[in-house]
């Protein structure tokens, strides 16, 4: 067993921020992560991070834009705390040497962004999220901080009290993808869960294949809370074969959409008369779902994305990079033809409940980055507000993890599993419930004192291990496939009660199914079979919650559309869906919306740019 | 060709009602299943391009596997389509033990780099219809294989390690919002230095590192660039970094091949940047004659 005072798992931006935090804060910290370092999604990133820096703009305006952006879902206080940190974050970035674009007077470049008031969002060429990872990496390695790379962690070890607010987590269990042992992580300081997007889930996504969700999977088994999943991000130029991201920048450009009858149909069939292509991200996507739906998609999936007419010199000087994706990734030079494209998943907004020190209910348990949801995203995260979210909160974990006095939290977490106030919602969990006598659907919660909890929780994964390894049965990835199937055809940009119930009905046969499933590579070396087989349970965990989440909510806000509720009603639904995991049943209940800041309460008013 | 996935039946009489309702349906799962890959099988007939790929394959630990061999798949063609989804098809269609690493499919995270008919490039960079078929995916060349088309990174890493790979400097202003400015011709001068992604597919073509194991390589060659031509971190910095890769085993040992720079899927220009560090080298050692 190996035992620091904070572990990390996770080396995104996210996990690595926090564990420089820790280390600076006197912590003894280890990094415990199923990719190297340098190959975490964070370094897919291109557009930017939003930091008040200049003359004319300060923290105040971008938590205002933030809050606006969130359609006013997002916690105040955290969100205050995001704009207030961020300044000093990003130049401690570039204090660490990134490299950021400069502009004539050696300064740190900024640009507009989507929804900012003030041309806030700082850059490094259109490779902003490898800069920010590799950066932080390289001061871990300065730091000298023990990374144990290509450990998948399975399970988090935590004591079985009957409230969650009572448990604590006392470490994870890893397994070890080079030689297939299973290894405790002891932890006297805590755990924090930096395990980034699920975007998994579905079958076409901007996210990396490692991006399962194991994070808030692990975290609801156990008893945290999981908020907000039903708010789901949708880019709507992605390409078709592979969802990899053609940024905003060639629509930015004058990129037009037209459709198979050539039609620029933004114009055309009035979406966004005055916009167009240029409408915000949740408009574009539900166009273009409603061209293929209509009938004029080409190849009944995608339209196009054409960006000929800039011309050659300038598609070179101001896109390249987007030549090279087009090309290498769905073989069309856009120079000479349209792209195809279509919306995909991008970002989760919801995420493991945590406060704006990155706590969550359980004691010893933290969770920063996207995996978590202290709340500054609401129901639609602004386009370059990730990365900052990701150094703020990491910091902010990672401090409070190594013992560092933060202050009274003001975003409360944990009413716990077991609500009973009238809010509580239990009819969309009737379809296929699953029989919660089942082991492998039961709780992680260890039932033992916490001095052997580590101990408990290897054996416990141990034997998991094992069994998949030698029973005969399913193999995931026809689950993974039904499950990702299900949440596009219903759980996508457009959303109806009948999709939803039809999709939670597959996600609990997918369960179901899963009771059956087997590895059928019997080695120890690199058992990729054995990990994606771990990361289908997660993904169906995630799956249901989201959907769960989408039935639950009766209005249309930010990314979250119902066909039978197109309006947004504040007098319901200010409010966060919580679902919390209770004895094989996932229980769903509310939490307030805090929109009151500082020194300012913020008002709802109507989303219009 | 071992691409059959066997199905053994290992149940035992049921025992109770529900056992039993739970075991039909089990095997009405698996019936479904073998249909499923009847199914996926005709389709493929159906399907009028198929790319036919020959893939690496070792496994230290299982019988039949210890002996390196190359075992063919049959994947349906679509325009569009990568090497690493020829892998992912072959994988999660034929044989679920079938080994690679891969995870952002968009050239950035560096973790499928392979020998594609006889080339180091990265399998999501790489379309099927620009090679010759059928395509020969191997393990980088170079390296320990693990298993399959894993091989051990940890000599790269600790290559990448050795020469200090992060920003030092003495100069950092004092205010906390304070930037340390930098010239955009400078930014630009380091810019393509900075776009390695780790991938190691530079040291696998190299002859030299194939000899010599110390050989610092060409990415770590780069990630001293990186930060020697970085002004902000000024003139005694630089010559500590000159004195790293000018030792045994750096720069000198170079012979200008160009093999890296040809596989490097991030265009970086890395004899380049070598030949450029010689110079600086020789520089700094007449300062002192
Ligand atoms: C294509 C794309 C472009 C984007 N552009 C922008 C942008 O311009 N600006 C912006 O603000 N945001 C952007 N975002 C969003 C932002 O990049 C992500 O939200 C953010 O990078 C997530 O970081 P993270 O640290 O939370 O997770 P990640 O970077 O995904 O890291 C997750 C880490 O957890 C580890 N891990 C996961 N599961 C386990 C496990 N079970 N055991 C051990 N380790 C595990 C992984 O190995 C990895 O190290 C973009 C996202 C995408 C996909
Ligand atoms: S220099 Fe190029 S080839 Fe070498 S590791 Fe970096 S990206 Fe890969
Ligand atoms: S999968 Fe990331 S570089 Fe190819």
């Amino acid at each position: 067993m190996h035992e620091h005072d904070v572990i990390v798992v996770g080396a995104g931006g996210a996990g690595l921020r926090a564990a420089i935090a820790a280390h600076e804060a006197g912590a003894d910290v280890a990094m415990v992560t199923k990719l190297h370092p340098v190959r975490s999604h964070t370094g897919a990133a291109e557009g930017g991070i939003n930091a008040a820096l200049r003359d004319g703009d300060d923290w105040e305006l971008h938590a205002y834009d933030t809050m606006k952006g969130s359609d006013y879902l997002g916690d105040a206080p955290a969100i205050e705390t995001l704009a207030q940190d961020a300044p000093e974050e990003v130049v401690q970035l570039e204090h660490w040497g990134m490299p950021f674009s400069r502009e004539e007077d050696g300064r740190v470049s900024q640009r507009p962004f989507g929804g900012l008031s003030f041309p806030r969002t700082t850059y490094a060429g259109a490779e902003t999220g490898h800069h920010l990872l590799h950066t932080m990496y390289e001061q871990v390695v300065k730091r000298g901080i023990q990374v144990y790379d290509e450990f998948y962690v399975s399970r988090l070890a935590v004591t079985d009290h009957d409230d969650p607010e009572d448990r604590e987590c006392h470490g994870v269990v890893a397994y070890d993808i080079k030689n297939g042992e299973v290894v405790g992580f002891r932890a006297t300081g805590g755990v924090i869960l930096a395990t980034g997007g699920d975007g998994q889930v579905f079958d076409h996504t901007t996210n990396a294949v490692a991006n399962t969700g194991d994070g808030p999977a692990m975290a609801y088994r156990v008893g945290v809370p999981v908020e907000d999943m039903e708010f789901v991000q949708f880019h709507p130029t992605t390409l078709p074969s592979t969802g990899v991201l053609i940024s905003e920048g060639v629509r930015g450009e004058g990129g037009i959409l037209y459709n198979s009858e050539g039609e620029r149909f933004m114009f055309e069939y009035g979406y966004a008369n005055n916009a167009g292509e240029l409408a915000s991200r949740d408009v574009v996507a539900r166009a273009e779902l409603t061209e293929v739906n209509n009938g004029r998609g080409i190849e009944d999936e995608y339209v196009y994305l054409d960006m000929r007419h800039l011309g050659e010199e300038r598609i070179y000087d101001r896109l390249e990079n987007i030549i090279h994706l087009a090309e290498d990734f769905e073989g069309v030079n856009p120079v000479d033809e349209p792209m195809p494209v279509k919306p995909g998943q991008h970002y989760h907004m919801g995420g493991i409940e945590t406060n704006e020190h990155g706590q969550t209910c359980i004691d010893g348990l933290y969770a920063a980055g996207e995996c978590a949801c202290a709340s500054v995203h609401g129901s639609n995260r602004l386009g370059g507000n990730a990365l900052p979210e990701l150094i703020v909160f990491g910091a902010r974990a990672g401090h409070h993890a190594a013992g560092r006095d933060l202050g009274e939290p003001e975003v409360p977490t944990g009413l716990g599993a077991k609500s009973e106030d009238e809010d509580s919602l239990d009819t969309p969990v009737e379809p296929g419930a699953v029989a919660g006598s089942d082991e492998d659907v039961a709780a992680d919660g260890a039932l033992v004192e916490p001095r052997e909890v580590v101990e408990h929780a290897v054996e416990t994964e141990r034997q998991r291990i094992e069994t998949l390894l030698e029973r005969d049965g399913t193999n995931h990835a026809e689950i993974r496939a039904d499950l990702q199937k299900a949440m596009t055809e219903n759980v996508n940009v457009f959303r109806n009660k009948e999709g939803l119930q039809e999709a939670l009905e597959v996600i609990r046969e997918c369960r179901e199914r899963y009771q059956d499933v087997a590895v059928s590579d019997p080695s120890r070396t690199f058992n990729t079979d054995l990990i994606h087989t771990i990361e289908t349970r997660n993904l169906i965990d995630v799956a249901e919650t989201i959907t769960l989440g989408a039935l639950a909510r009766e209005e249309f806000r930010g990314a979250h559309w119902r066909q039978e509720h197109q309006e947004r009603k504040d007098e319901n639904w200010l409010k966060h869906t919580m679902i919390a995991w209770n004895d094989g049943t996932p229980e769903l209940y509310y939490k307030p919306v805090i929109l009151e800041g500082e020194d300012k309460e913020y008002e709802p008013k109507v989303r219009s740019y | 060709m071992s691409t059959q996935v066997t199905e053994q039946e290992t149940e035992t009489e049921p025992e109770t009602e529900q056992e039993s309702a739970h075991q039909q349906r089990r095997m009405a799962e698996k019936r479904e299943r073998a249909d499923m890959r009847k199914r996926a099988e005709e389709e493929l007939d159906e399907t009028e391009e198929t790319v036919r790929i020959k893939v690496f394959r070792y496994d230290p630990e299982v019988k039949g596997k210890r002996d390196p061999r190359f075992d063919t798949f049959r994947i349906p063609f679509k325009k569009g389509m990568t090497v690493l989804d020829a892998l992912i098809y072959a994988r999660d269609h034929f044989d679920s033990s079938l080994t690679f690493r891969h995870s952002c499919r968009q050239a950035i995270c560096g973790s499928d780099a392979l020998f594609i008919n006889g080339r180091q490039r990265l399998g999501c960079q790489t379309q099927m219809s620009d090679l010759d078929w059928p395509v020969r995916i191997e393990p980088l060349p170079h390296a320990d294989v693990v298993k399959d088309l894993v091989v051990d990174m940890e000599h790269f890493y600790d290559q990448m390690e050795s020469v200090e790979p992060y920003f030092q400097t003495n100069d950092l202003p004092t205010g906390k919002l304070d930037e340390q400015r930098q010239d955009r011709e400078n930014r630009e001068k380091v810019k393509m230095s900075t776009r390695c992604i780790w991938c190691a597919a530079c040291m696998s073509s190299c002859n030299i590192a194939a000899g010599d194991n110390e050989y610092l390589g060409p990415a770590a060659i780069n990630k001293a660039y990186r930060f020697a031509m970085d002004e902000r971190e000024g003139e005694d910095m630089k010559e500590h970094r000159i004195n790293i890769i000018e030792q045994e085993h750096g720069v000198w040992r170079c012979q200008t091949q160009f093999s890296c720079t040809e596989v490097c899927p991030k265009d970086i220009p890395l004899t380049e940047h070598i030949q450029e560090l010689k110079r600086e080298a020789v520089k700094s050692n007449l300062k002192f004659w």
